[in-house]
C-alpha cells in the first residue's frame, strides 16, 4: 500500500488558508443539485484498512444506490462524503472528495460548511427528542445562523416534501420525540432538506420502519431528486430498483477491504451485470 | 393462572347493536423473586425514610431545651453564650455565614466544574482523556484538612489581593464592600476554598452524564453542519442537565456542611453581613465543631438545634433540586 492516510482532526481549528489559489471554497448557495465524484477513496479504523480505491461519481439530481452485503464499507464511504467520517476518533482516511469540482478536504475546507451542502439521514431516526416538529425542522437553520424570512412557510413545505404535512400539520409544537418511528425518519429527512442542501446522504434510511413508512420515503426520494441528488445505501434490492437512477456493488473479500466491484446504471446493473459476483448478489445468491 | 384476554374490538367501535364489552380484570400474578424483590426494594426505601425522619427527630427532641430558652430569637441572635443567668445564643450568623459561603462556593465551583467536565468529555485529546480523569477523580479524595492546611497557607496569601482589588473596583455591589480591614479569613476565602473542594465530585459526575449523550444525536446535529459547541449545547448540555444539576447539588451538600476546611479559615466569630471580603463569619457546621463540649448542658442542646437549622436547609434545597430536574433531552430549553 503506497497510498498514506490524510490526517483529518476535527478538533483542531481549521487552518486558516495562507492563500486560497483558485478561491476554492465551496460556493454553492442555493438549492441547485451537486455532482460528487470521489476519487481513489481508502479508509482505516485505526491501523485496519477497511475501504480501498473506491472511485465512483454520483451524478448530479439523480439517485445512486450503494448496495452489498454488511461490513463491505459503505456507510464508511457514505460518511467520507460528507466529512462524517473523521468524527470516528482514530478513523482516517485518502484519496479526494470533490463537490462540483471543489476538493471537500482541501485545506481550508471546513468540515462544517461540507455538511451543510451534503445532508445526511442515518440508519436510526435521531430527531432532537425534546425539540417541537417545528424546532427540528429549524435546527439546521440555527445551526448556520441563517435568516429565514418565512419560517412557517419553510416548514410547510420541508415537511411537505418528506411526506410528514399532512400527519403533523395540527400539531407542529408537539416534540419529536413523541412521533413514530416512520414519522421520526420523514421529520429527519425534512430537517436535512431544510437547509437546501445539495446532496443528500441516506444510510439505509429504511431498515428500521415499517414496509408503509418505506414506500413513503421512497416516494420522497424520487419527488426531491431533481433538486438534490440523493446517495443511498440499502440492503433492499426491489428499493435500490425502484428508486436508484444508478448502483455501485461494493464488496469485501474475507479479511479484505471493501471495494467496489461494478458501478452503472442500475437496469444494467440489475439486468446485465458485467461481474459475476454482482449477478449473484443482485439475484440474491449471497450477502 | 387464569386470565383471559378479551379479544375485543379496540377503542370502543362496536359494530352497530353489539354492546361494548367492559374491560376485563387481567390477573397477573407475581412471581416469587419477583415478591422477594419487591419487599426487599420496599423495605429499604422506607428504610432510609425512616431514618431520616429518626434524625430530624432526634434533633428535635434534643433541640427543644434550648428552644424553650430562646423561643423564635433563636433565628434573630448570633452568639453561643450558654452559661450564666443570662444566656445570649443564636443561629443567625451562622445561618446567613453558611448560606454565604454555600452560594460563593456553588458560584466559584459549579462552572468550573462543568467546564472541566465538558472538556473532559468533549475536547481533550483521546490519549489524554483517561489519565485527566484519573487524576479529577483522585482530587476528590484529597481529605478536606488538606484542602484547608493549603488554603490558609497557600491560597489566602495570593487571594487577599484579589479580594482588596475587588473592594475597590466592584464595590458598588454591596457584598463587595468593606467596612473593616482585614480580608483575610473572610466568607469569601471560605466559600472559594470549599469551591474548589466541591469542583472533583461535580465535575466527574457530571462527566459521566455527558459521555451518556445519546451518539446518534450527537451525530444529527454534526451532519447539520453544527459546530462542536453548537452540537454541545443542543445535544449534550440538554441532556445532561438533570444530572448536572443533581451533581451541583451533591456539590452544594458538601459545601453546606463542610466543617474542618471552613474552621480552618474562619475566625468563628458570630459577627455578621453581607460584607463577604472581609474578616469574621462563621457557618453553621463550624458553629456546632467549635464549641461542642464548651457550653454546658444548654449548650449540647443550642447545638442540635442548630443542626436541626441545618438538617432542614439541606432538605429544601435538595427538595427544591428535585423539582427544578425535569425534562433533560436533548434540544430542551435550547435557544442558540
Ligand atoms: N467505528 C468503527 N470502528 C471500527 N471499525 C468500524 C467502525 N465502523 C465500521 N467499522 C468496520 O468497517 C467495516 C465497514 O463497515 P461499514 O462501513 O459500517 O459497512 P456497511 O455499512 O457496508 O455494513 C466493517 O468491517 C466494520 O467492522
Ligand atoms: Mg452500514
Amino acid at each position: 500500500m503506497t497510498t498514506t492516510p490524510l490526517r483529518t482532526d476535527d478538533m483542531a481549528p481549521a487552518p486558516a488558508p495562507a492563500r486560497d489559489p483558485k478561491g476554492d471554497h465551496l460556493r454553492l448557495a442555493g438549492s441547485a443539485a451537486g455532482e460528487i465524484e470521489a476519487e481513489g477513496v481508502y479508509a482505516w479504523f485505526g491501523s485496519r484498512l477497511v475501504l480501498e480505491n473506491v472511485t465512483l461519481t454520483m451524478e448530479r439530481s439523480k439517485v445512486t444506490a450503494l448496495i452489498g452485503p454488511s461490513g463491505c464499507g459503505k456507510s464508511t464511504f457514505l460518511r467520507i462524503l460528507n466529512r462524517m467520517h473523521e468524527v470516528v476518533p482514530g478513523a482516517q482516511l485518502a484519496g479526494t472528495v470533490g463537490l462540483n469540482g471543489v476538493d471537500i478536504y482541501g485545506s481550508g475546507q471546513r468540515a462544517m460548511d461540507t455538511r451543510r451542502h451534503i445532508g445526511m439521514v442515518f440508519q436510526k431516526p435521531n430527531p432532537f427528542p425534546a425539540m417541537t416538529i417545528q424546532e427540528n425542522v429549524l435546527a439546521g437553520l440555527k445551526f448556520s445562523r441563517s435568516q429565514a424570512k418565512h419560517r412557517d412557510d419553510l416548514v410547510e413545505e420541508m415537511l411537505t416534501k418528506a411526506g410528514l404535512w399532512n400527519e403533523v400539520k395540527d400539531r407542529l409544537g408537539s416534540l419529536g420525540g413523541a412521533l413514530s418511528g416512520g414519522q421520526q425518519q420523514r421529520l429527519c429527512i425534512a430537517r436535512s432538506l431544510a437547509v437546501r442542501p445539495s446532496v443528500l446522504l441516506m444510510d439505509e434510511p429504511c431498515s428500521a420502519l415499517d414496509p408503509t413508512s418505506t414506500l413513503r420515503i421512497e416516494k420522497t426520494i424520487q419527488d426531491i431528486a431533481g433538486e438534490v441528488t440523493v446517495v443511498i445505501v440499502t440492503h433492499n434490492m426491489q428499493q435500490a430498483q425502484r428508486v436508484s437512477d444508478f448502483c455501485a456493488f461494493f464488496l469485501a473479500e474475507e479479511n479484505k477491504p471493501g471495494r467496489v466491484v461494478e458501478a452503472g446504471p442500475t437496469e444494467l446493473m440489475f439486468g446485465n451485470p458485467a461481474d459475476p459476483r454482482t449477478a449473484d448478489y443482485v439475484n440474491g445468491q449471497f450477502g | 393462572m387464569t386470565s383471559t384476554i378479551d379479544r375485543g374490538l379496540a377503542d370502543g367501535a362496536s359494530p352497530i347493536g353489539a354492546p361494548v364489552p367492559t374491560p376485563i380484570v387481567v390477573n397477573s400474578e407475581v412471581s416469587q423473586p419477583d415478591k422477594i424483590y419487591r419487599l426487599t426494594a420496599k423495605t429499604a426505601g422506607f428504610g432510609v425514610l425512616a431514618l431520616l425522619f429518626l434524625i430530624g427527630l432526634f434533633l428535635v427532641i434534643g433541640g427543644w431545651p434550648a428552644f424553650k430558652v430562646a423561643g423564635l430569637g433563636f433565628f434573630t441572635h448570633s452568639g453561643f453564650q450558654t452559661q450564666g443567668a443570662n444566656p445570649v445564643f443564636g443561629v443567625l450568623a451562622s445561618l446567613v455565614g453558611t448560606v454565604e459561603v454555600a452560594t460563593v462556593a456553588m458560584l466559584v465551583g459549579g462552572p468550573v466544574a462543568i467546564g472541566t467536565a465538558l472538556f473532559l468529555s468533549e475536547y481533550a485529546p483521546r490519549w489524554s482523556r483517561r489519565t485527566l480523569i484519573a487524576l479529577v477523580d483522585l482530587a476528590a479524595a484529597i481529605p478536606s484538612i488538606i484542602y484547608g492546611l493549603w488554603a490558609i497557607f497557600e491560597l489566602q496569601p495570593n487571594v487577599v489581593g484579589f479580594s482588596t482589588w475587588l473592594s475597590r473596583h466592584v464595590a458598588f455591589i454591596p457584598f463587595f464592600t468593606v467596612t473593616s480591614p482585614p480580608l483575610n479569613a473572610s466568607i469569601f476565602i471560605a466559600g472559594l476554598v470549599v469551591g474548589l473542594m466541591i469542583v472533583p465530585i461535580v465535575a466527574s459526575i457530571s462527566r459521566e452524564v455527558f459521555s451518556l449523550a445519546p451518539p446518534g444525536e450527537r451525530e444529527a446535529a454534526l451532519a447539520l453542519g453544527a459546530s462542536r459547541w453548537q452540537m454541545i449545547r443542543t445535544v449534550v448540555l440538554p441532556f445532561g442537565r438533570g444530572g448536572m444539576i443533581g451533581a451541583i447539588m451533591l456539590g452544594l451538600g458538601r459545601a453546606l456542611e463542610e466543617t474542618i476546611a471552613v474552621t480552618i479559615i474562619l475566625g468563628g466569630s458570630f459577627s455578621f453581613g453581607i460584607h463577604i471580603l472581609q474578616h469574621g463569619g462563621t457557618t453553621i457546621s463550624q458553629m456546632i465543631a467549635s464549641n461542642f463540649g464548651s457550653g454546658g448542658q444548654l449548650g449540647n442542646h443550642v447545638l442540635l438545634l442548630a443542626g436541626f437549622v441545618l438538617f432542614i436547609l439541606t432538605m429544601v434545597i435538595n427538595l427544591a433540586a428535585s423539582a427544578i430536574v425535569n425534562r433533560s433531552r436533548s434540544g430542551a430549553g435550547t435557544d442558540l
